[in-house]
């Protein structure tokens, strides 16, 4: 059972580490908590009727992650964003300004991280892991229209923080 | 399409979430609206920067051997209670020992969530069939969604069958009824009911049909004259057995037409 349980989901550690990464903001404590998620994707591997491995262990991971961010380990869950005090109007922004080049990689890290963690979580299984509406859907437990939202107001968060990054910092 | 509806679609169509038809609708108002359009570029930019900015974080090997370790250990201590009370994983840090506990008290409640749940749920339960209808709905739409329809695109049923060898452990039967009316567009791999099923797509005027079609399981109903689902999210179902292979129909298309469809099928497999 152990190789059959390791055939269906270690392949999917990367994808199971980036997002704990993503949603706890911190390394060691995600590391932790991946482990703990793959133990308990072991002890109910019975429960598992085949299938996409790497949904099933998003779906474990991400609610390790959120009950450890509930015990009050961490204040970051569901923070209010503010978006009228964050966000200067960008419209006024050059759409190149926002190109790769102009914000470091460390500025957008920021900006991600900063994002509230329903908004991040939705934001990394879509760009980073390439997930599709429905499979969000599945993971987050939450409808179609939910995740489509979620999405919406993650970007538009990022562009607006990243444009505020700009004009604070502007580019010769 | 007006100014708001585009801007709230806005992100599924950048997704290719979509279908055609509102996506299509999209590009034509991009074309003549400058705010959107730029709305749209901002977007664009912020999806490709996120994309490619190495912002993936990849598991540390050292991660993986410790998620071996702990998992072999984890194997040998049986009976399985005595995996959450021992906790021979490796560990790093002390708190483990405390969430272990708590891992053992939510691993009760969720027991007694279940227990609570199948006594609730004995009498309203969806039968086996709803729940599948559902997937069939389900995979239809997702069917519809750009990029999704098709596997293999062609109308030739000799392109379409030789596909699925090799895809499938078994071969779906592909007839050809464009001289009735319904062409085929093209056959893809699907899932269903946690198996990969042969899905063959076939078309009235502007409507698709899917057919899913998989060898007869324990499970399966047999039913050989077709069985009308009561229509979902406003689809109509059919499902039927024929020849060891289980049939469903689903598609928009009324419900007197997909059964003329379903009969011609059935006739012809």
């Amino acid at each position: 059972m152990l190789v059959r349980f390791e055939e269906a989901v270690l392949p999917h550690l990367d994808a199971a580490h980036n997002l704990a990464r993503w949603l706890i903001r911190q390394e060691q404590d995600a590391e932790d908590l991946v482990q703990e998620s793959y133990l308990r994707a072991f002890k109910s591997f019975e429960g598992f009727r085949g299938g996409d491995g790497r949904a099933w262990i998003l779906t474990i991971v991400r609610n390790t992650c959120y009950t450890w961010l509930q015990r009050g380990r961490w204040k970051g869950l569901t923070t209010s964003f503010d978006e009228e005090i964050h966000s200067p109007d960008t419209d006024a922004v050059n759409p190149e300004a926002l190109l790769l080049g102009h914000a470091g990689r460390e500025q957008l890290t920021r900006a991600i991280e900063e994002l509230p963690v329903e908004f991040r979580e939705a934001l990394v299984l879509r760009e980073l892991e390439g997930l599709s509406y429905k499979e969000i859907a599945d993971i987050a437990g939450i409808p179609l229209g939910t995740v489509m939202s979620r999405l919406a107001r993650a970007r538009k968060i990022l562009e607006k923080s990243l444009a505020g990054e700009m004009n604070k910092e502007p580019l010769k | 399409m007006n100014c708001e509806e585009t801007r709230h679609l806005l992100h599924a169509f950048l997704d290719g979430e979509l279908d055609l038809v509102r996506s299509m609708e999209i590009e034509r108002h991009l074309d003549g609206c400058a705010g959107c359009l730029l709305a749209c570029q901002k977007q664009q930019s912020v999806r490709s920067l996120v994309q490619s900015g190495s912002l993936y974080y990849r598991a540390p090997e050292s991660l993986k051997n410790r998620i071996q370790a702990g998992l072999s250990a984890a194997n040998r201590s049986t009976p399985e209670s005595e995996v959450a009370a021992a906790t021979p994983f490796p560990q790093r840090q002390p708190r483990w020992g405390r969430s272990m506990t708590w891992a053992a008290a939510v691993a009760a409640l969720a027991g007694l969530a279940i227990i609570i749940s199948t006594l609730v749920s004995k009498s309203s339960r969806p039968s086996q069939q709803d729940l599948l209808a559902e997937e069939v709905v389900s995979s239809h739409i997702r069917s519809l969604m750009p990029n999704h329809l098709t596997d293999v695109a062609s109308s030739d049923q000799h392109t379409v069958k030789p596909w699925f060898d090799g895809r499938l452990d078994y071969s779906p039967s592909v007839v050809d009824l464009a001289r009735q009316g319904f062409p085929l567009v093209g056959g893809r791999l699907d899932y269903l009911g946690g198996r990969p099923v042969a899905a063959l797509v076939y078309q009235r005027r502007k409507h698709l049909i899917n057919i899913f079609t998989w060898p007869r399981g324990a499970s399966d109903g047999d039913s050989a004259s077709p069985v009308q689902v009561p229509a979902h999210q406003g689809y109509n179902v059919f499902h039927w057995t024929k020849s060891g292979m289980v049939y469903w129909a689903v598609s928009d298309l009324n419900a007197s037409e997909l059964m003329g469809f379903v009969q011609l099928l059935r006739n012809a497999t």
